[in-house]
């Protein structure tokens, strides 16, 4: 394998990892506050339908891009008011945010483009390197013409997120209800309050990681284009154990997995594409069940917090 | 203050007229509470007498459905916890309120964070240096840098307490503080509380054991069915009326038993090993025997192994190695089923999760385990006649307070749900019971009933293991005592020679001979 193949394989193993770990930085802020977000896949479909829809309205993929953080919040609400207000079951809620998000885009793609399967081209695209300078770097100033926004932004969040969630009283707060609720709330802590800013913070990053996906990828919307990426970055934070480091370290690996995928052809590997196209998703069920045997989920994940009075 | 007449002492708090309704439950019934400054006041009350509602109110968790507190004469609307925390009350919660992964900083400084930079930054140095200083005024040394889940019950419990005074706490609430901890532990709790009075702390001590209500209170208000019996000073009464006045008729607390000779051994075990559900050896090379006519106890603290003990024993979990026999018989290794048809009784520790299946009816939760057995089931269909006949018949005779037959398991007392399975157990005529913590929860009224069929079971020359973590109750019924900790016997004493301080030592792991010296010693300070 050359050098330049090499760089070409991070580039692009950089690139499939950023919406992972978006998302999987949503996932991270969910959990440790106690709620299972399974609906991280239908908050990046509707993340990166709305990016491309505003986009193509206004002409500004950036404005796309808040377009997909709030549309991403809306879906995140849902799923906080049953997961937390009705203290629903946050898989069935999950599930439901992910069959709502896939259909309502079709349906929406349908009404305002009259047509099916994709959207047209945006105008404006999110894919080229805003920091030019690091381009002139030696050896790896290739890797950085293949960088887009999205991906500085993930690894900023990445460590924004760290910050908030261990040197915060705030991120002290969301990891107490995560594992303890009843403590929290006994010191005065707001159970509920402090679980729907951290779902809705989840559709902020999911939403953003679906507009990574399309306007800071290939520039249009197409169904299926998630294709299960949601539960991939779900599987990074596991992997990564509910940590925002983890999780990068996490999704880059899955990132190498779906770059060799892609890059198959190039190494002139002779194996069926259907076989390539397996190995990200086969890489999550080894890692879930092997690498991952010991980690240990935030306490009161996935149970929804009951006040006892009556 | 609007005309009210004034006592001696200043009155740090008084809850007038508390009522509280829970849908169908009067669960506080025009409840008056008072508590002087420096002060240790017990409410005492049995399970479910309304103690904890009380407190919860105070503490904010609950709203009164009418009535009024005061704090420090001024009126006072406690809308949550926040409110109760600013005021200066703290609260030391009977489950304890802790992250299990956070360290003891985090969890004392928790809600109220030293923090830097507006509150972007959580000041973790000043933390710690505040925890110590806090630790060291009162006395409670702890390190605040360990993570909880590596401390022990009682200095988890001393966090806890760290945690109120960090908050400023005047007014203590402890929610059976005891109910967790070993004899010395308790002591030395005696002393905390002592010393904090003194810094001008007033307490309140929730509990339903009597002895303690002597020992460390200076009042006492006895609380039944939601309301207030009365409210005493501890030096003017005595154990037998606050039992009284607690149960609502007298009761007696400890058991007659006559002395027999044991028969022949019913349950070996030699050298029984047994893991936890984490893998780790949770029984160590266990040897003991049961004899028939004796009660044989295991006492020691929560989580030392009696629970594995028990589950090898009965089937529900493999043994690793070892050897266990009933009458002779090999049943090591065996499943429930076969042990159970061996002649073993079981009442389980957990009665809602193993001993009944609380969605069922009682009639049928009555045959469980002989469900399958003529005449309740003929080639394996069920026969209601003879399965509801039976559960009239056993509802009589053990006292079982229920409507009919007919109801769920789940909608009797805890005191009912147990006489049921002691019902069903003892139907089988066993010639070994396990019963394992058979009083966890129960009033006093059903302790005494349960203790005298145990004593009965016993007397009718049959083999009783008993398991429980309440000193009082082993020492009160056993011939024999175990006393089990981190998976080994420490050793086995007669139960009439047995002394609360020679079990309490061997319960933190002194060995025997140890324990007699700690005892000796004790028993020679007392008379110099």
């Amino acid at each position: 394998m050359s050098g330049v193949t090499v760089i070409a394989v991070i580039a692009s193993a950089i690139r499939l990892a950023t919406p992972l770990l978006l998302s999987a930085l949503g996932g991270v802020f969910s959990e440790r506050s106690g709620v299972v977000n399974i609906g991280l896949e239908g908050i990046m479909i509707f993340g990166a339908f709305f990016s491309v829809l505003f986009t193509h309205i206004t002409g500004n993929a950036w404005i796309g891009v808040v377009a997909a953080i709030i549309f991403g919040i809306v879906m995140a609400a849902l799923l906080a008011v049953v997961s937390i207000n009705l203290k629903g079951n946050q898989i069935i809620a999950g599930t439901a945010v992910n069959l709502l998000a896939a259909a309502l885009t079709a349906f929406f793609l349908e009404l305002i483009w009259h047509r099916s399967g994709s959207t047209p081209i945006c105008p404006d695209m999110l894919t080229s390197n805003p920091i030019r300078v690091l381009e002139k770097l030696p050896v790896i100033g290739d890797l950085f013409k293949q960088f887009t926004p999205f991906i500085y932004i993930a690894i900023v969040l990445t460590f924004v997120t760290y910050y908030i969630l261990w040197k915060t009283p705030w991120g002290l707060h969301v990891r107490a209800v995560g594992e303890h609720p009843k403590a929290a709330d006994t010191v005065g802590i707001g159970v509920y309050k402090t679980r729907w800013i951290c779902v809705l913070l989840s559709g902020v990053l999911a939403g953003l990681s679906g507009a990574c996906l399309s306007i800071g990828t290939v520039g249009l919307f197409r169904e299926g284009m998630v294709a299960g990426k949601g539960f991939i970055a779900l599987a990074a934070m596991v992997f990564g154990k509910w940590h925002p480091i983890g999780a990068m370290g996490a999704s880059f690996f899955f990132g190498i997995c779906l770059a060799i995928q892609i890059q198959a052809q190039s190494f002139g590997l002779d194996v069926p594409g259907e076989f390539l196209a397996m190995v990200p998703y086969v890489a999550t069920i080894i890692v879930l069940i092997g690498v991952v045997g010991k980690a240990v989920a935030p306490k009161a994940d996935g149970q929804p917090y009951e006040k006892d009075e009556a | 203050m609007k005309g009210r007449w004034k006592k001696d002492l200043p009155k740090v708090l008084e809850m007038k007229n508390i009522t509280k309704v829970f849908p169908g439950v009067v669960a506080n019934d025009k409840v008056n509470f008072d508590l002087e400054k420096g002060e240790i006041h017990v409410l005492l009350g049995e399970n479910g007498a309304g103690k904890t509602t009380l407190m919860n109110i105070l503490y904010g968790l609950y709203q009164a459905t009418s009535g009024e507190i005061y704090f420090h004469g001024e009126k006072v609307d406690i809308k949550g916890p926040n409110d109760a925390i600013n005021l200066g009350i703290g609260m030391v919660h009977q489950h304890f309120m802790l992250v299990e992964n956070f360290t003891v900083t985090e969890n004392i400084v928790l809600g109220s964070e030293p923090s830097k930079a507006n509150g972007l930054y959580l000041d973790m140095e000043t933390a710690r240096n505040t925890v110590k200083e806090v630790s060291d005024n009162f006395g409670l040394k702890v390190d605040p840098n360990a993570l909880i889940q590596d401390i022990s019950v009682g200095l988890s419990q001393r966090v806890e307490i760290l945690k109120t005074l960090h908050k400023g706490a005047e007014v203590l609430i402890l929610d059976e503080p005891t109910a967790v901890l070993t004899p010395q532990e308790i002591d030395e709790l005696g002393v905390i509380l002592k010393n904090l009075t003194q810094e001008g702390k007033s307490i309140i001590l929730i509990t339903h054991k009597l002895k303690e209500v002597l020992s460390m209170s200076d009042r006492v208000t006895v609380i039944r069915r939601g309301k207030i019996v009365d409210t005493l000073k501890t030096k003017d009464t005595n154990i037998d009326q606050l039992a009284e006045m607690m149960v609502g008729r007298s009761v007696k607390l400890t058991s007659d038993k006559e002395d027999k000779t044991p028969g022949d051994v019913i349950l070996f075990i030699e050298n029984l090993v047994v893991k936890d559900t984490r893998k780790y050896d949770a029984v160590k090379s266990i040897s003991f025997d049961v004899k028939a006519g004796e009660i044989f106890a295991v006492a020691g603290v929560d989580g030392n192994g009696q629970k594995e003990l028990v589950e090898a024993l009965t089937g529900l979990t493999k043994t690793v190695s070892g050897k266990v026999s009933l009458c002779g018989k090999d049943i090591t290794g065996n499943k429930p089923k076969k042990v159970l048809e061996a002649g073993v009784g079981h009442i389980p520790e957990d009665r809602h999760k193993r001993g009944l299946i609380l969605q069922n009816t009682l009639a049928e939760n009555l045959i469980l385990g002989y469900h399958y057995c003529p005449p309740f089931a003929r080639k394996g269909v069920m026969n209601y006649a003879k399965i509801n006949e039976h559960a009239r018949t056993l509802i009589s005779e053990y006292d079982v307070r229920t409507p009919n037959e007919y109801v769920t398991a789940g909608s009797l007392s805890g005191g009912n749900q147990q006489k049921a399975i002691i019902a069903r157990e003892f139907y089988k005529d066993p010639v070994l019971l396990i019963a394992s913590q058979p009083t966890r929860g129960l009033d006093v009224g059903a302790i005494e009933f349960v203790h005298n069929r145990l004593i009965e079971q016993r007397d009718n020359n049959k083999a009783v293991l008993l398991v429980s973590l309440e000193l009082d109750e082993v020492m009160n019924l056993a011939d024999r005592i175990a006393v089990i900790y981190q998976g080994e016997i420490m050793g086995i004493v007669e139960g009439k020679d047995a002394t609360e301080r020679q079990l309490g030592l061997m319960m933190a792991g002194a060995s025997m001979e140890e324990a007699i010296e700690g005892g000796k010693a004790d028993n020679e300070n007392k008379i110099a």
